[in-house]
């Protein structure tokens, strides 16, 4: 059983209810139940319109899971659910299912790191993780340098956006041109029949005093936007195709050439990419190139794999169990800040403690 | 029978479980941000306060406000994924008939929650087991009118003396209440709704107006 857990995992963080079940390293369900279209109009994620949709969606998702796995309930080795970072109400519908389910079946709950999670999944991709993995994820909430020697126990940050997500700066582009939400699709789509060197735009943070590994997407937003509204009010018809290549080729290049900068710097011959911009075409392309360039082993999971899911939290948690992590506890809560420094939320044992401290006194 | 009921659509953090007789074991804490972190101890030290185990459980009744919405969340789909596990029915009912059943007045009078906001979710009731109108949020002065001179109960009621001059305890909901509720509707062979959130309120969500242009004038 240690070796190949059977884990079902559920994930709430964002807009997604995701349900995915897990044996090991072997996929074998990935129910997704996306809010995005309520979403639409208001041009980004309304928590509150999330966290009632998770609700609804949780038990016809996590059936659809287990149908779709072919197993039961009491077959699970866990149960594992992403305890943070993301937003807290969507969170603690998830948090509160997992528990539950746990807690009836008599299962271990595993409360899980959503950062950490989308590096894990690509196991349930190329198999077992190499030790040291350099991760870049980069989605709407989202956009860090990861490096993990263990993706149970030690993920350690290197660097960071300042300001905005690159999947906001997608979304945000996308919105000047009309071109609706989310952006990162429609941005791809468009870039394809631009030319990328049509326009140069700034490349954030790659000065020669910048910080090596952080990231910053505000300026080169704010930079498209005003070039886009210079050609408006000259009155001259604004290039949707060349303004989407050139602005996602500002924002690739300095993801990639970053995360390749990292890589060599630490000596790691493994890049993985993840989170919903991973699907971006040139992105995958770009990372190709300079991957091969530096004689480093790219790992990039299939889109749907990319995006916020269960599956990802179910092959966290199925590593949990497998290396013998302790399991959280029935108070588990949601932490909307949970660092991704911390893999997974283990019970309070101190918790004990502090109560024979008390009693001491009295 | 065995019922659990919980309720976590006010600051209390309510299960109870009712054997078919009367509630043989129950557990209510007042702290109305922690509900996530409280419930599922809870319901474990109910458990096993009765010397019993989740899946004796033959029905789950969870109060479906109306109440704050991350909390009332927590216990509604507390309640879904029980019934989803154990393949028992889950039953609604609604916060304020537990608090209404709870006050066990004869005459007309009115149960208020805290709805926040300077707001309070409200209803009218004839007697304790008898509500006349729809459970609704609004202003304490704006319904004045309304429930002017009768009883009334909640945290709502206490926390507005101008709009509800007789109001007392009980405060909060307990599923021990909703529990008695649930099994004598049950035993009189009513059907009991479905789980579902009363919100009573739309999100909070604006529709951005065209971006915001970032070319000084
Ligand atoms: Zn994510």
């Amino acid at each position: 059983m240690a070796d190949e857990p059977l884990v079902l995992g559920i994930e709430t963080s964002c807009d997604e209810t995701g349900v995915g079940i897990v044996r090991g390293t072997t996929l074998l369900a990935d129910a997704v139940a996306s809010s995005v279209d309520e979403h639409a109009r208001f041009g980004g994620v309304v928590p509150e319109v999330a966290s009632r949709a998770h609700l609804e969606a949780m038990v016809p998702t996590i059936d659809r899971a287990l149908k779709e796995a072919g197993v039961t309930a009491r077959d699970l080795d866990g149960i594992a659910v992403t305890a943070g970072p993301g937003l807290a109400g969507a969170l603690l519908v998830g948090v509160s299912a997992a528990k539950a389910y746990a807690y009836a079946l008599g299962k271990p709950l595993y409360g899980v790191n959503h950062l950490a999670s989308h590096i894990c999944v690509d196991q349930l991709e190329h198999g077992a993780l190499p030790e040291p993995t350099m991760a870049l994820l980069v989605s709407g909430g989202h956009s860090s340098l990861l490096l993990s020697s263990d993706i149970t126990s030690d993920v350690r940050p290197m660097g960071a956006t300042i300001d905005d997500a690159a999947g906001e700066a997608f979304d945000k582009i996308a919105r000047v041109l009309n071109l609706g939400f989310p952006g990162g699709p429609v941005i791809d789509r468009y870039a394809k029949e631009g030319d990328p060197t049509a326009i140069a735009f700034p490349r954030g943070l790659t000065g020669p005093r910048d910080p090596v590994y952080d990231f910053s997407f505000s300026g080169l937003k704010t930079a498209v936007a005003r070039w886009i509204e210079a050609k408006r009010a000259a009155g001259e018809e604004v290039p949707v195709r060349d303004v989407a290549a050139s602005f996602q080729e500002a924002v690739v290049d300095v993801l990639t050439r970053k995360a390749v900068r990292a890589c060599k710097d630490e000596g790691v011959d493994h890049l993985m990419i993840g989170g919903g911009v991973a699907a971006n075409s040139r992105l995958r392309v770009l990372a190709q190139e300079r991957c091969e360039a530096a004689g480093i082993r790219l790992r990039v999971p299939r889109p749907k794999l990319c995006t916020d899911n269960g599956a990802m939290v179910a092959a966290l948690g199925a590593e949990m169990v497998a290396r013998n992590r302790a399991a959280s506890s029935w108070d588990l809560s949601a932490d909307s800040s949970l660092p991704v420094t911390e893999p997974h939320v283990p019970g309070d044992h101190d918790h004990v403690h502090e109560v024979s401290k008390e009693n001491l006194y009295s | 029978m065995l019922l659990l009921a919980l309720d976590t659509a006010t600051p209390a953090v309510t299960v109870a479980l009712h054997d078919g007789r009367d509630v043989i074991a129950s557990s209510s804490q007042v702290d109305a941000r922690r509900h996530g972190e409280l419930l599922l101890p809870a319901i474990d030290r109910v458990l096993a306060e009765a010397g019993l185990r989740l899946d004796a459980v033959t029905g789950i009744v969870a109060g479906t406000g109306p109440g704050p919405y991350t909390g009332l969340r927590v216990g509604l789909m507390t309640a879904d994924t029980f019934g989803l596990a154990l393949g028992v029915p889950v039953h609604g009912v609604c916060t304020l008939d537990g608090l209404a059943y709870a006050a066990d007045l004869e005459g007309p009078f009115v149960v208020a929650t805290d709805a926040r906001r300077k707001e309070v979710y409200w209803a009218r009731y004839a007697d304790s087991r008898t509500r006349v109108t729809d459970p609704a949020v609004d202003r304490p002065a704006d319904i004045a009118e309304q429930v002017g001179g009768l009883p009334a109960v909640g945290a709502g009621a206490l926390l507005y003396p101008d709009t509800f001059p007789k109001a007392h305890e009980p405060e909060h909901v307990s599923a021990a209440a909703l529990a008695r509720l649930a099994a004598e509707k049950l035993a009189a062979g009513e059907e009991l709704p479905a789980p579902r959130p009363l919100y009573l309120r739309r999100p909070d969500a604006q529709v951005p107006k065209n971006y915001k242009v970032v070319t000084p004038k």
